[in-house]
């Protein structure tokens, strides 16, 4: 009896991340927790796709119309991920998104913008989305997160990178919680996969299941 | 558990740096030493009719130096100055390649002139990480940190979590931006660009000036393998962000205090122990009146604080680690670093801005870094003592 008291205390004290909750993005769908919530099926347009999410979700922030379309995806897929756990959302969960193509498509904007001899004049409300990690302090701003923020660049998803640095986050006591994720869209292809990692019970946080649920 | 007892020390040694005042970190150190900065007066019409003050490397030197090394195949000018910073990283430590060793690349916007061109492969962040890592011979995945103006200091944090948490033993951390059209036309779209060499901390300051770097360091938990005249352990490190604007930095300068306070605690020191504080400075109006409000929130106001941009400009993505490389040298000599360009205090708030080279004993050191998206990095570093080894 006591044996099996002293393995779950054990157990507790070294619980590890698992995920959840996770959001996808993808295919002109919209799942939370795997179960599909929207769909659009046939809209091929990223910019409607995305404004329809944002009317069929409610999401009342009319920021999301200025936001370059890496920001609106994100914003978006937090915004779905974090509304169902509101009223326990963590301040101080840290926020580890990644993706391969950075934020190209305002970048174009703004490279376009600027190449086109004398007439060229940049927008400061274009340069101001040519950062990645811009998407990280429009989620931070909205849902008040002071918190570890970083964006990291891959060749693809890369499951073992997330697990390693989302882990090594809360072991060094950085933070609690790790809103974790993919987020990459080039025109009209994209694919947005959030989730949230915490010590509490939820799915395995492992390769095989986030290769699973992306 | 106590978490600070059962951490594994992690150290930073042999850091370099590739600037337009010197392509080793020997000659820029000189070079501040001499009062001369890699700020000039340039005129390029392609970027503005009226001339502009920046900090550009010379291209004809670069390409010398470059060929001089071992390095076969086409690179950008990018690629061969982060080449150029870790090369003697990569030669010293090529026998820890293989004992779980990575490599992080801090830039914000890599070879982004690649989207005006026909090549836009090269436009992509991991093209370049992996044509960097490949040149040295580095088989493990390459990590590309992004994040805006804090990803060169925030790189030496990661680095350092990665090896605590055991995933890694060792890792080169390389940053670098290039002074680029994309950069320049967005922040003069700002009116952020200083129509003289930028002033930080000064009551004139209007702006900033760019500039273009690449800088490099090796982090490792074997202090066996730490150069005796120039090792630091990262005591404390923390990043967070505003969550207050994506542009603007906090005005109570909230997310830069709570960063320097969270590494003060890990590090279990306060204020006083700290030595001297390479600070991110970039003269804007804002940006150095926040730094003001946070450092005094944590008291340090009485700290002598400096900014090195107004010797390289602000140099992006490579800037928190080339100022860190810049500081930790000075320390190796117990000097910490002028502050150019302040002249009359320009902040609500006092700070005791080194304005000339000081001799002192300098064990402790804080940097730290700010930028767009609201994020903000402290990390303090500590002077290996020798014996100890």
């Amino acid at each position: 009896m006591e044996a099996i008291q002293l393995f779950f205390l054990k157990n507790a004290l070294q619980m590890k991340n698992n995920i959840i909750h996770y959001c996808n993005i993808k295919n002109s769908e919209v799942y939370l927790d795997g179960k599909k919530l929207y769909s659009a099926k046939g809209e091929e347009q990223f910019s409607s796709f995305i404004k329809g999410v944002y009317k069929n979700f409610d999401l009342d922030y009319p920021k999301f119309y200025k936001m370059d379309p890496l920001c609106k995806l994100a914003i978006t897929t937090s915004s779905i991920l974090l509304e169902g756990i509101k009223d326990n959302i963590d301040p101080n969960m840290a926020i580890v998104l990644s993706n391969k193509s950075s934020c190209i498509d305002v970048d174009l904007k703004h490279q376009a913008s600027i190449s086109q001899g004398d007439e060229s004049y940049a927008s400061p409300a274009n340069f101001v989305y040519t950062l990645p990690n811009i998407a990280l302090g429009e989620i931070s701003i909205k849902y008040k997160l002071r918190s570890e923020n970083s964006f990291f660049i891959f060749d693809g998803f890369n499951p073992e990178f997330l697990i390693k640095y989302a882990n090594s986050l809360t072991l060094l006591g950085k933070s609690n919680s790790v809103l974790c994720g993919w987020i990459e869209v080039v025109e009209n292809e994209y694919n947005a996969f959030m989730f949230i990692v915490k010590q509490e019970t939820g799915i395995a946080f492992t390769k095989e299941n986030l290769i699973k649920l992306i | 558990m106590n978490l600070t007892q059962n951490k594994i020390p992690v150290y930073v040694t042999n850091g370099t740096c590739v600037t337009p005042l010197g392509i080793n970190l020997i000659d820029n150190i000189q070079g501040i030493k001499d009062g001369r900065v890699a700020i000039s007066k340039n005129i390029d019409n392609n970027l503005q009719k009226d001339p502009f003050y920046g900090a550009v490397i010379n291209k004809e030197l670069l390409n010398k130096t470059f060929s001089n090394l071992k390095y076969e195949g086409q690179f950008s000018t990018l690629e061969k100055m982060m080449l150029l910073a870790i090369d003697e990283i990569a030669n010293n430590f090529k026998g820890q390649f293989n004992d779980k060793c990575g490599i992080i690349i801090s830039s914000t916007k890599g070879n982004v002139d690649a989207l005006s061109t026909d090549n836009r492969e090269t436009y992509f962040l991991h093209h370049l990480a992996k044509k960097v890592s490949n040149a040295i011979g580095l088989e493990t995945e390459p990590i590309v940190l992004s994040n805006a103006c804090v990803s060169g200091i925030m790189a030496i944090s990661i680095a350092k979590r990665l090896i605590q948490s055991g995933s890694y033993n060792h890792f080169i951390v390389v940053g670098g931006d290039l002074f680029s059209k994309f950069v320049f036309s967005g922040f003069q779209s700002f009116q952020a660009i200083s129509s003289e060499p930028c002033k930080p901390y000064d009551k004139a300051r209007d702006g900033i000036t760019l500039g273009e770097a690449s800088a490099a360091i090796f982090v490792t938990k074997d202090r066996a393998l730490t150069q005796a005249n120039s090792c630091y352990e990262v005591i404390g490190d923390s990043s967070i962000n505003d969550a207050n604007h994506i542009s603007g930095p906090s005005r109570t300068g909230e997310g830069l205090f709570q960063s320097v306070d969270n590494a003060m605690k890990e590090a279990q020191i306060d204020s006083s122990a700290i030595d001297c504080i390479s600070s991110h400075g970039t003269a804007t109006n804002y940006n150095d009146e926040m730094e003001a409000q946070a450092y005094n929130r944590a008291a340090l106001e009485k700290t002598p604080v400096f900014s090195l941009k107004a010797f390289f400009g602000h140099t992006l993505g490579a800037a928190g680690l080339l100022e860190a490389v810049i500081s930790l040298a000075f320390a190796d000599e117990d000097l910490i670093p002028p502050s150019l360009g302040y002249n009359e205090h320009g902040l609500t708030l006092p700070l005791n801005i080194n304005n000339k080279i000081q001799e002192k004993k300098v064990e402790i050191i804080l940097k730290t870094a700010s930028g767009f998206g609201g994020s903000n990095t402290a990390v303090l570093f500590k002077k290996c003592i020798t014996d100890e080894k």
